[in-house]
């Protein structure tokens, strides 16, 4: 838990450029089922703060409400943290950088917290180019209220009960980069080396980042036929541990390379297929970024990588010129006006 | 031009015997977006410029032209401020609504009216001054546009004339009002002068009604109570404001704006020292407010009831990881749209517990201008010191009239930060745990990100008093009674209720917000008309403190006076107090979305004491 501040590093460890080493970069242990892909992405978020040495007091780290948005818990034990309601984080982490605006705030979400209950502020928050890292783990369906559908899912895909989606899914990248949002990319938990090079990157960048990343949830399958598919695992369960029984799954862990489609099989036995985008791909190209987006999708494919950067404008705390102390500690004699000040207005009140 | 009052050349006046001075209402019949504001605002100020206790009131439809609006001025040498129902004289600009205007008014009233309606014939037990206001205005002013403004002016001279107001002080109000607008100042004065000399000429004095410098205003200003709210937060070293539009609450924020800008910029660097935010709803104001009071800044919203409700969940949260924002609830009816423009009393039972599972909140209730900008600095410290979400609920008739205040004094207190983790205190307590209730008052120690301090993981998941995850029941439960123990604390640190005991008194009053007024008057009715005494006690926070409970022991019948149906408060005081207390409680309820008028509450007692 995170109330200690960081202990100095043990002699020998490795230590990043601020002297702390990996550990400091941890939290407490996860919750989530084994095989997540939410846990890679805490990984690979541990990694990539450390290895840009970012000093964690001044990272806030903020969620919403759903499995993914467990995982702040699970990193960065010695930021501060915030656990917002279903949907509503941005809110709350647009709050945060107004009061202190030298904080960096990396939120975490879900797909149904993003994309369902909390579109409306996901959509301002990137309209706002407020400077925070959005990640959405990105599963296609509710975890932690056991397999609904989510808006990303793809059309025809089905829950375990048999419902099938017949709703096109929000592509959430094609939203943010339309809205405003200063930096899109999109990944897949397993791909270690692409996901950690996007972090590194959208720690660097300064206004709202999104980064789409699809990670699949173990539990909630339904592949008939395999014999690791929730149903069969439930038959042959003991049958009062129906909801409690996680089947333990492996990472899924890709690698391939720009320009080439990547086959990738889910947990649920369905498949995605990711493309990761060409070498000399121009992210500055809103068209062709959007472009990208509609051509691999009615492809069936996820494009993946750096899909959107707009380095320039100014963030959202930025265009509100603010003082260079954080509000948050602003003494009385700045905040409070003068006594002259208060007479001056009751003068004209008078 | 002169300025002597209408009245002195009247002497032979039928009614010269029973004339009537500084006390009765006027009433100003107009369409909304006809643009009488600024006429109906120089007439109030000119009258508290002669130093007259005054009060305004807008009634208006949610609309924003072409419908009937109405305007209230009560002038009153006793200081009562609260709404008369009687009206004493109409100034009737609106055929839509004349014919009825005329129809309710009590025998004696008089009628200023707009020649072409033809009123006079409806009834013999009035005063009619007929003007013909078209006339009047096309010669004044030449651009047709301009004329259904300046039209307005003329009433203005014409109650000048008829009442006595003097004619320098309604120049002088016009000149505020329209400050640095020479053209429109000059147009006006020429408006105001013909209305005045028409009644010189034209209009003999038949009513009763005048008034007479007098010296209860000094000192005093004209604000309304959004207004007030709007500068307490400001000397609060309010920071971070978010707000969703709404009415009755926009112009908390709207006003707000403007002062930071004057008030809040650093002067070296031209920049703000504050952010202001229009949100994409409530469910958004709410969250960056929390967001804001968790990160350390001083942060507030405003709203009304229907965001109130949108509020919930958000509130609940803050109250159960005890992050601080300050809540502005400027009240009206409900339920969603209701009538937004009327007022009401009716969202203090379901803030008082805004949010699902065991919450209760501390709301602070103002009831006059002052006590806006009193209690909504107190909200700030309180939401610091409690580490919570804060209410202020006022209401329609207070934040969007005018009303006569004192002048708001400098705060004579730094600002309560609260209990602030920092090197020192983390030295002392040999550790740190969020949740921990060292001081035995329920209150923790918290730290914000960026302070240097130990950082804490923000749930609102099961925690123990360490912050860490836990669904452990006595982890649970320690910590909402701890909670409870965080509000039984709380009673000693909020506004306390102001009581005014008549020790020969079996009757008593309980009342909150902006029925004061109504209350206060209706006092001194029930003693004057009724031989009835009373004691008055007024709630200005909840929870309430243990005086409640000894002010009910004193009388044999209680009654507790409220804006809504359902007798919200009396349920909150059901709450706290003994089944024998509880037996003593009566109600005195008032709820058509107008303001409450002390006729109302006397006339309810009266019937009550019969029974
Ligand atoms: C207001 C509200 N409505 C509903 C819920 C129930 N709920 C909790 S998590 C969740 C969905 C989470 O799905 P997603 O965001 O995709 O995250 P995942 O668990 O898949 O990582 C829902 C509907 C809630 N907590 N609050
Ligand atoms: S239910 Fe799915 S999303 Fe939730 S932790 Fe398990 S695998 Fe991950």
């Amino acid at each position: 838990m995170a109330t200690e501040t960081p202990a100095a590093p043990a002699p020998g460890k490795k230590v990043n450029r601020i002297n702390l080493d990996l550990q400091t970069y941890r939290g407490s242990k996860t919750t989530l089922c084994a095989g997540c892909g939410h846990n890679a992405i805490t990984e690979r978020i541990i990694e990539a703060y450390f290895e840009m040495g970012v000093d964690p007091q001044r990272v806030i780290k903020l969620s919403g409400i759903g499995c993914s948005s467990k995982s702040p818990a699970y990193f960065l034990g010695t930021s501060h943290g915030f656990n917002a309601v279903h949907g509503r984080m941005p809110a709350v982490a647009t709050g945060a950088v107004l009061a202190n605006k030298h904080l960096c705030p990396i939120g975490v979400s879900g797909d149904g917290d993003t994309s369902a209950i909390g579109t409306g502020q996901f959509v301002h928050l990137m309209r706002r180019n407020v400077p925070i890292i959005y990640i959405v783990e990105n599963n296609g369906c509710y975890g932690l209220t056991k397999g609904q559908l989510s808006p990303t899912a793809d059309i025809g895909s089905r829950l375990k009960n048999g419902v099938v989606n017949d709703l096109p899914p929000i592509d959430l990248c094609a939203l943010a980069i339309q809205l405003g949002a200063t930096f899109v990319a999109r990944s897949f938990s397993g791909d270690k080396k692409q996901l950690a090079s996007l972090l590194k990157a959208a720690i660097a960048h300064r206004g709202a980042v999104l980064l789409d990343v699809i990670s699949p949830c173990v539990t909630f399958n339904d592949h008939e036929g395999s014999t690791k598919s929730y149903a069969y695992v439930k038959d042959h369960d003991d049958p009062l541990g129906e909801m409690t029984f996680v089947p333990f799954f492996d990472d899924i862990v890709v690698d391939y390379e720009p320009g080439t489609t990547q086959e990738v099989k889910m947990h649920d036995g369905s498949r995605v297929y990711l493309k990761k985008i060409e070498e000399g791909y121009n992210p500055r190209d809103k068209v062709a970024a959007l472009s990208l987006l509609h051509e691999t999708a009615r492809k069936g494919e996820f494009a993946t990588g750096l899909l959107y950067i707009e380095p320039d404008r100014e963030s959202f705390t930025d265009l509100l010129n603010l003082v260079d102390t954080p509000l948050s500690m602003l003494p009385e004699e700045i905040v409070r006006p003068s006594r002259e000040a208060l007479d001056q207005i009751m003068e004209r009140l008078r | 031009m002169s300025s002597e009052p209408a009245v002195q050349d009247l002497s032979a006046s039928p009614n010269a015997a029973a004339e009537v001075v500084n006390d009765f209402s006027i009433q100003v019949a107009t369409v909304n977006g006809s643009g009488s504001q600024t006429a109906n605002l120089v007439l109030i100020r000119s009258l508290f410029q002669m130093g007259i206790p005054v009060s305004g009131k807008n009634l208006f439809p949610s609309n924003i032209a072409g419908l009937p609006t109405w305007y209230t001025i009560r002038a009153n040498k006793h200081g009562y401020v609260g709404r008369k129902k009687e009206i004493d004289l109409l100034v009737a600009m609106n055929a839509e609504t004349a014919k009825e205007d005329v129809l309710a008014l009590d025998a004696g009233a008089a009628v200023v009216y707009d020649e072409p309606l033809k009123l006079q014939d409806l009834r013999s037990d009035l005063v009619f001054y007929p003007v013909p206001f078209d006339k009047l205005v096309a010669p004044v002013c030449p651009d047709a546009k301009l004329r259904r403004l300046v039209r307005n002016m003329i009433y203005d001279g014409i109650l000048s004339r008829l009442l006595g107001i003097e004619m320098a002080e309604m120049e002088r109000a016009l000149g505020k009002q329209l400050g640095k607008k020479a053209k429109a100042v000059a147009l006006n004065q020429v408006a105001l002068k013909v209305g005045y000399d028409f009644a010189d000429t034209n209009l003999p004095k038949r009513d009763p009604f005048r008034v007479e410098r007098m010296n209860a205003t000094q000192g005093k200003i004209l604000v309304e109570a959004n207004a007030a709210v709007a500068i307490g937060a400001m000397m609060a070293g309010v920071t971070v404001v978010t707000w969703y539009p709404i009415t009755p609450s926009s112009t908390v924020c709207e006003t707000l704006i403007d002062y930071m800008k004057l008030y809040r910029v650093d002067k070296e660097s031209g920049k703000a020292t504050f952010a202001i935010v229009q949100a994409e709803d409530e469910l958004a104001s709410i969250g960056m407010a929390l967001g804001a009071g968790w990160a350390g800044a001083r942060s507030m919203t405003a709203t009304s009831g229907p965001g109130i409700s949108l509020m919930s969940e958000f509130t609940g949260l803050g109250y159960y990881t005890e992050v601080p924002a300050v809540i502005i609830d400027v009240q009206r009816v409900g339920p969603s749209t209701g009538l937004p423009t009327r007022t009401a009393q009716g969202d203090i039972l379901s803030t008082a517990v805004l949010s699902h599972g065991d919450t209760k909140h501390i709301l602070l209730i103002p009831n006059s201008a002052e006590e806006c900008y009193e209690l909504t600095m107190t909200a700030f410290d309180l939401a610091e010191r409690f580490q919570t979400p804060v209410f202020v609920m006022t209401d329609l008739d207070l934040g969007m009239n005018t009303w006569m205040a004192d002048a708001f004094k400098y705060p004579d207190k730094p600002l309560d930060r609260g209990k602030r983790l920092d090197a020192e205190t983390l030295k002392r307590l040999g550790g740190w745990g969020r949740y921990e209730d060292v001081d035995g008052d329920g209150i923790p120690y918290r730290s914000v990100p960026g302070d240097g301090m130990p950082a804490y993981f923000n749930r609102g998941s099961g925690h123990n008093a360490r912050g860490q995850y836990s669904e452990r029941a006595d982890d649970y439960k320690n910590n909402v009674d701890r909670l409870a123990r965080k509000f039984e604390t709380a009673r000693q640190w909020v506004p306390k209720e102001l009581v005014d005991l008549d020790p020969e008194a079996e009757v008593a009053f309980i009342a909150y917000g902006s029925s004061h007024w109504a209350v206060e008057e209706a006092r001194d009715q029930l003693r004057q008309e009724a031989g009835v005494k009373t004691s008055y006690m007024r709630l200005r926070a909840y929870p309430f403190t243990t005086e409640v409970e000894q002010f009910i022991d004193r009388h044999k019948r209680v009654y507790v006076v409220e804006q809504n149906r359902d007798a919200q408060m009396l349920s909150l005081l059901k709450l706290d107090l003994a089944p024998g207390q509880v037996g003593k409680l009566r109600s005195v309820l008032y709820y058509t979305g107008l303001p409450i008028d002390a006729r109302s509450v006397s006339d309810e007692v009266l019937a009550q004491e019969r029974e």
